[in-house]
């Protein structure tokens, strides 16, 4: 198999997610679109291990899915909280840093 | 028929390259078309639901790459731990559970469009130009036992502290949500 074609699939995965992070309004979506973009990253690390025969690839993306879920607790939490201090979680209504 | 002798006179590593290709092919079109709905569905429960369709492709892809170990994590903590927390997240902010149309904001999406296609276009030229014809050694059978002697041995702080991270992550998550 050619090593292209997995990272040409995960580049498209990629650049959905970030469409969705640019045009989602709702909070929780927008954290569906960044598990999108890390599971892009995971795909290209575990092929180039498997393409240098090395499974360095491979530890570093259980790494970086310990680290996503970490950030989906986080990140809901965060959203969550939002939530209860507005009754929405528009993500275009937090606009307290704007000038 | 070219076809028929070429799978006949390839080395025996290669002929499985053949349905492998079949089923990437087919994996990689269901995870564009799930992808592409989770970020344009108009029902938030939909698209958490596309969501698995995504992160299940991922797993077969991790299998086709010989990562047994990453899919079978994959699975269990995405598709089992994340995705229920998605929904939980979703049940608990009161999102309309049918159709809504004010999940996109439309005044983005020409940028976001645009975005996305230049970022494509970028990476894949990129990508093809970089790595023209290379191809994926699947040679290695005991990859579980190689990761495994790679995170207990050189990797082992970088487990650990991760380990920390985790336990900093639930304990920050709490303290956010509670109620006093």
């Amino acid at each position: 198999m050619l090593l292209n074609q997995f990272l040409l699939l995960s580049a498209v995965l990629f650049c959905i997610g970030v469409y969705g992070v640019i045009v989602r309004r709702n909070g929780v979506l927008v954290l569906m679109s960044i598990e999108l973009i890390l599971n892009a990253v995971n795909i290209n690390l575990v092929a180039f291990g498997t393409m240098t025969d090395a499974a360095i690839g491979q530890v570093f993306a259980l790494f970086v899915i310990a680290v996503a879920a970490a950030e989906v607790g986080v990140g809901l939490a965060i959203v969550l909280l939002i939530y209860r201090n507005r009754q929405s979680i528009d993500i275009d209504e937090l606009d307290e840093l704007k000038g | 028929m070219t076809g028929v002798l070429a799978a006949a006179a390839c080395a025996p590593n290669e002929c499985l390259a053949v349905p492998t290709n079949i089923a990437f092919g087919a994996i990689a079109a269901l995870m564009i078309y799930a992808a592409i709905r989770v970020v344009t569905t108009k029902n938030v429960v939909h698209a958490a639901l596309f969501l698995v369709l995504v992160l299940m492709g991922v797993a077969a892809n991790f299998i086709l790459l010989q990562a047994e170990f990453v899919a079978v994590t994959q699975i269990l903590v995405y598709v089992g731990a994340i995705v229920v927390l998605f929904l939980f997240g979703i049940m608990l902010t009161k999102a309309p559970l049918g159709r809504s149309d004010d999940l996109d904001n439309l005044k983005n999406r020409p940028y976001a469009i645009l975005t996305a296609l230049i970022l494509m276009v970028v990476l894949g030229g990129s990508l093809i130009a970089t790595f023209g014809n290379d191809k994926v050694a699947l040679t290695a059978p005991n990859s579980t036992e190689v990761v495994a002697d790679e995170i207990f041995g050189p990797y082992l702080i970088p487990f650990e502290v991760l380990s920390v991270l985790l336990l900093a992550a639930l304990i920050g998550a709490i303290v956010l949500v509670r109620k006093d």
